[in-house]
């Protein structure tokens, strides 16, 4: 069981919730260049600190907001590469489908890998809706553009007998030779992030780790998609548990009130996140036409963001952007509380969804401090992590089910 | 082909695609290539051409309920695909008639083939650029509210149709999703033009007539007549009280300016 730590690099203080949008066409006049060094030296203290802790590290992009200011996933990884000594270093996700040029972003990976001496974990995504305005992709190729751009990079990572040439749909190169070669080998570990079963059986059918990002009690079914085409697809065994993945908040206190103060300041990201003009939530192409329109007949709405926090028996409890942190418990989309009841509800929910390796936990958001940062990972690294290893452990020996590929 | 195609509404089968296509009238033929918001068959300017013409309108391949071949990425692909049906439909003398995105696809249709254009009329056109790189002809469509579009769109915002989430039927809101998702498969980027295009507007033969509803405000009235200056003797005419979408908001007007056009020797 591993457990890595996420936060967008957020830069809260041009928030203001009643604005049109954070996103997209907010002027940068409004961020301080000085404040934003500050943010990202803590941010990247927030990291260190995980790997002293012995937890691992998540990392992701945004563009064009005040929401993230890790703008390059490999601007992030590349520091850490160099003054981190063992955490594992997760980028999800490369917004690959969104990017022009595959081949530098392997050239990049390989270059973050060997620094790291192995310990890059690639997440390839599609990129939310509003990454589409600011790279200017043209959202009607997204699923091509996607699947095309993996399988480039993963040719260029795993090919070492001198140069290849592409001519493809939407990636054309006369001479693919990256330099250096990956660590890892044959290439560091894929992850996707899924949000439908068609999407986690692509994923199940390669054998990448899948993610789920936010997805609550809707997982477990996820999960039984993964284990079930694993099977069905000719991989050895079962689905081993290190490919399954589940992000969520995550906030210890000393006692449970500041637990959940600190999970209030966490849930100030679903506050900030979907606030974005119209026309950038839904680009022409993101939802192709007759989804939309099954969509808006049955909902109302094809907007992005539009759902609510669902209990364990799939009912609606709050929207995302009014939950708060025991809302967000309730939901299983928060671990947060003492050391033990942040433990129980772990187990709980792990039990729920049949198991995972990877939590993904954001333990930062908005302007909650590094102290208050730094005491709650503290305290999940020294009080939770143990337990749940040894628990994930026992439960593994007992139901028979791997804990990692070979 | 053109006897097996029913007067009314109908699907045809060119270059192995289904088309969705309006046919009514006698006359001489008109092809009629509509705006990035699709056609309405039952649009009124299609019966006020329809004493002059033979009337021929074609949901674009990707509108509507035409079909799409996934490789099909640029306007150019269209106005092939266009040559093909003008071959298919046997028309080499034919009047051709575009609005907004439509009217960049009949533009490039008759740079290609200019002998098979008799006449060339283009209604507020999109498909060339004429700004510097940091301004543009077009307000970007794909970045404004649904209101704000139709403000600029339309004389009048009210003529604007748009499905009702809760009375239109799945069908009618998927055609104008699609019809949205279609426009930006082909016109996103570059946005609304084609780079070459201007270097090529030269090779147009037949007369042409450049319209223009003066209310459009996604592009400037200027656009429309820099336009008509770079296409050999073109002429240039504006519609009073329409928009980006004359044939719509101002039917009659619309038609008479093309069939006095297409009248005159």
């Amino acid at each position: 069981m591993r457990a890595y730590h996420f936060t967008e690099e957020p830069y809260p203080d041009a928030w203001k919730l009643d604005a049109d949008t954070l996103r997209v066409t907010l002027p940068n006049s409004l961020c301080d260049p000085k404040r934003a060094a500050d943010l990202y030296h803590q941010y990247l203290d927030g990291w260190q600190l995980c790997d002293e802790l012995g937890l691992d590290i998540f990392v992701n992009e945004h563009h064009s907001t005040t929401t993230c200011l890790t703008a390059s996933c490999n601007v992030i990884l590349s520091i850490l590469a160099r003054i981190t000594r063992r955490a594992r270093l997760l980028g999800l996700g490369f917004p690959i489908a969104v990017r022009n040029d595959p081949v530098r972003l392997a050239e990049e990976l390989a270059m973050i890998d060997v620094i790291s001496r192995g310990r890059l974990d690639m997440g390839f995504i599609k990129g939310v809706p509003f990454e589409y305005h600011p790279s200017n992709t043209n959202a009607v190729h997204m699923t091509s553009r996607f699947a095309e751009a993996q399988d480039l990079i993963l040719k260029a990572l795993t090919t070492h007998d001198g140069p290849f040439s592409w001519e493809g749909e939407h990636f054309h190169y006369r001479n693919v030779n990256i330099w250096p070669q990956p660590y890892q080998q044959p290439h560091p570990p894929v992850w996707n992030s899924c949000l439908s079963p068609s999407s986690v059986a692509a994923v199940a059918k390669r054998g990448y780790v899948m993610g789920t990002i936010f997805a609550g009690y809707l997982t477990k079914n996820l999960f039984e998609v993964y284990r079930k085409v694993w099977r069905e697809s000719g991989h050895p065994g079962e689905a081993p548990l290190d490919r399954l993945a589940y992000s969520g908040f995550a906030a210890c206190g000393n006692t449970e009130e500041e637990g959940i103060r600190r999970g209030d300041m966490l849930t100030t990201y679903f506050k900030t996140n979907a606030i974005v003009a119209a026309p950038y939530k839904n680009p022409p192409g993101y939802i192709p036409a007759a989804a939309g329109a099954r969509m808006i007949k049955q909902t109302g709405t094809m907007a992005f963001h539009g759902y609510d926090v669902l209990d364990r028996d799939g009912k609606p409890i709050a929207p995302f952007a009014a939950a708060d942190a025991r809302t967000m418990i309730a939901g299983g989309l928060m671990f947060a509380g003492t050391p033990d009841q942040v433990y129980d509800q772990i187990v709980d929910f792990y039990q729920h969804v049949g198991g995972f390796g990877n939590l993904l936990m954001m333990c930062h958001a908005g302007t909650m401090s590094y102290a208050d940062t730094a005491a709650s990972l503290t305290l999940f690294a020294r009080e939770v992590l143990p337990r749940l290893k040894d628990y994930a452990k026992a439960r593994t020996t007992q139901t028979g089910q791997r804990e990692a590929v070979a | 082909m053109l006897d097996r195609i029913a007067k009314s509404t109908a699907t045809v089968t060119i270059a192995g695609l289904e088309i969705q296509l309006v046919r009514r009238g006698r006359g001489k033929p008109l092809v009629f290539l509509h705006p990035e918001i699709g056609l309405a068959p039952d649009a009124a300017f299609i019966d006020a051409l329809a004493p002059h013409f033979d009337v021929i309108a074609p949901s674009h391949p990707g509108f509507g309920h035409s079909q799409l071949r996934e490789w099909m990425t640029t306007v150019e692909d269209l106005s092939y695909f266009y040559l093909d049906l003008l071959e298919t439909l046997g028309f080499d003398d034919v009047t051709v008639v575009g609005n907004a995105f439509g009217g960049w696809i009949a533009t490039e249709l008759a740079v290609k083939q200019p002998w098979r254009v008799s006449r060339l009329v283009l209604a507020n056109p999109a498909g060339i650029k004429l700004s510097a790189r940091e301004q543009r002809d077009f307000a970007d469509i794909f970045s404004l509210d649904q209101r704000e579009l139709d403000t600029l769109s339309f004389h009048d915002a009210a003529n604007a149709r748009h499905f009702d989430p809760k009375t239109s039927s799945e069908d009618d809101i998927y055609v104008e999703l699609r019809n949205r998702e279609s426009a930006a498969r082909f016109a996103w980027s570059p946005y609304m033009h084609n780079p070459k295009l201007i270097h090529r507007l030269h090779l147009i033969r037949a007369p042409t007539l450049v319209l223009w509803g003066e209310s459009d405000r996604i592009a400037s009235v200027d656009y429309g007549r820099q336009f008509a200056a770079k296409i050999p003797g073109a002429r240039f005419a504006t519609i009073a009280q329409a928009g980006r979408y004359p044939h719509i908001e101002a039917p009659d007007a619309f038609a008479r300016a093309v069939h006095e056009f297409a009248k005159e020797k």
